[in-house]
């Protein structure tokens, strides 16, 4: 366990993967978690400011369920997970093992940027609400694995936007993958939306594989190129499909998430716990105002008063409704496909990991973009996983497999054909 | 400005909303009058357990984290 702590204080050195390095690990298999998932006794910030003095007092029941794993460490991300490359985070930017002037993709860039580049540990704790563990494996060239909403239980988790929330994993292989999704998934009381269904990870059915041609029409040309010229070295059969409503997924998707999260962020107010100043004297709105606005970064803001505003008076029908609307919608275009085929194939990201330079020059909207392969399976809540298919101009590219609800079967036997196609 | 204050900010970056918003409003364009609106990916089935008293934090478990506290109490601002 020693060499495993030194190794992750010498990655960090480097990268900033971690947050926090927990050095009282001291036996059992080392897992490295997103800061967003409560961990007793070891801080943990969500990427904030706000919560940077926040020693939660009970472990999250992924924590629990890991048995005979330690916590050797606590990943940097977005803040709340708002970003697509780990950016926004008031503890520093993960950079990319493969290039350190690129990201690691977000929100839960820690994890797979660790997972990348450590010689020991095979798989980290994740968390996706609109692509947050699809976007980093893709980007840092390892399996990422977003389960069904509801197959892991979500306490203890917080919150970004409650009905899109997943805990997932990142992995150095498909196998290594399934073996931690198998440790944490399972009903739990304490959740509310935690489903009852045994996970399966294995099948022999003979898979018909589906190509959804609105995600290849977002992409980099050649990686579309790649991903042809993979499935057909491959021999294996596959059909186009379509998901029309695939060019309204962004809008959708961060009406419906900066809604749930400007709610779930107004708990945090300097009261209970983290970022706080003597109230004394100071009246309501005066003391939260002051609070919320020196602990919040930038973009959190920004996403707080756009969900605020869309959930006001007047505007929740043209935007919240509508976009609820929208993602029946969305959900109904993968049943449709469902029907057809096992497996949607598709590209993780729209390109390769970007440089911090490219992003700087990103307005907020070409920011979401970004999110356009990754929103809509996280809208429906189905599962996903990327596998790395190789590389183009040296750094990783992703494919996204998905299926329908508690089909994790099907896409982590795929999966495992994918590894071993020639890249 | 009304947004910043009903979400206890001082950030108003008005300009910058507006344009996000507008371009959200791509989906007017969708058809959705006899949609139903999915608040979930798919249908939860309400669970309720019986309404008996479980154990819970203990108050020095609960005061942990607060740095503004009293007497045992968490202290806040002034109500009226």
């Amino acid at each position: 366990m020693k060499k495993i702590i030194n190794e992750a204080k010498e990655l960090n050195k480097k990268y900033n993967f971690f947050v926090t390095i927990n050095e009282k690990a001291i036996k059992g298999i080392p897992i490295a978690v997103k800061d967003n998932i409560c961990t007793k006794g070891i801080l943990t910030t969500a990427g904030s400011k706000i919560l940077h003095n926040y020693y939660p007092v009970f472990n999250a029941t992924v924590i629990e369920k890991l048995k005979g794993c330690s916590v050797i460490g606590k990943t940097t991300m977005d803040e709340f997970g708002f970003g697509t490359f780990s950016i926004n985070s008031a503890y520093g930017i993960p950079k990319n093992p493969h290039d350190l002037t690129r990201s690691c993709g977000g929100s839960s860039g820690g994890s797979a940027g660790y997972i990348a580049a450590s010689k020991y540990s095979k798989f980290a704790i994740g968390q996706s609400t609109g692509g947050s563990i699809t976007c980093p494996a893709a980007f840092c060239g390892v399996v990422g694995l977003t389960p069904t909403y509801g197959l892991v239980s979500r306490y203890g988790l917080i919150d970004f936007a409650n009905s899109l929330d997943k805990i997932g994993v990142l992995a150095k292989t498909v196998d290594d993958a399934s073996s931690c999704l198998k440790m944490i998934a399972g009903y739990d009381q304490k959740d509310s939306t935690s489903v009852d269904v045994k996970l399966k990870t294995k099948t022999t059915k003979n898979l018909k594989i589906g190509i959804p041609k609105e995600y290849f029409e977002h992409t980099d040309k050649k990686i579309v190129e790649k991903i042809f010229k993979l499935l057909d070295d491959s021999g294996i059969k596959y059909q186009e499909v379509s998901l029309p409503h695939t060019k309204y997924a962004v809008s959708a998707y961060y009406i419906i998430a900066l809604c749930e999260a400007s709610t779930n962020l107004a708990k945090f107010c300097g009261l209970r716990y983290g970022l706080s100043s003597n109230p004394e004297g100071k009246g309501f709105n005066e003391y939260f105002t002051e609070i919320r606005s020196k602990g919040f970064g930038e973009e959190a803001k920004r996403r707080i008063l756009l969900g605020t505003y869309a959930r006001m008076a007047g505007y929740r029908d043209q935007y919240y409704l509508k976009a609820m609307k929208v993602r029946t919608l969305i959900i109904k275009d993968f049943k449709k496909a469902f029907k057809k085929v096992d497996i949607l194939v598709a590209p993780s990201m729209p390109t390769i990991a970007p440089k911090f330079t490219e992003i700087k020059k990103l307005t907020p909207l070409q920011h979401y973009a970004y999110d356009i392969l990754t929103v809509a399976p996280n809208l429906a809540g189905i599962p996903q996983l990327s596998v790395p298919i190789g590389t183009m101009d040296k750094m990783p590219i992703g494919l996204q497999l998905l299926s329908d609800h508690f089909r994790e079967d099907y896409i982590l036997s795929f999966g495992k054909e994918v590894e071993r196609w020639k890249k | 400005m009304k947004v910043a204050k009903s979400a206890r900010l001082d950030k108003d970056i008005e300009d910058q909303l507006k344009k996000i918003l507008e371009d959200f409003k791509l989906l007017e364009e969708v058809e959705t009058d006899n949609i139903e609106p999915s608040f979930q990916p798919f249908e939860i089935k309400n669970i309720l357990r019986e309404d008996a008293v479980e154990e819970s934090l203990s108050q020095e478990d609960a005061l942990k984290n607060a740095e503004q506290k009293q007497d045992k109490f968490f202290k806040g601002p002034r109500a009226v």
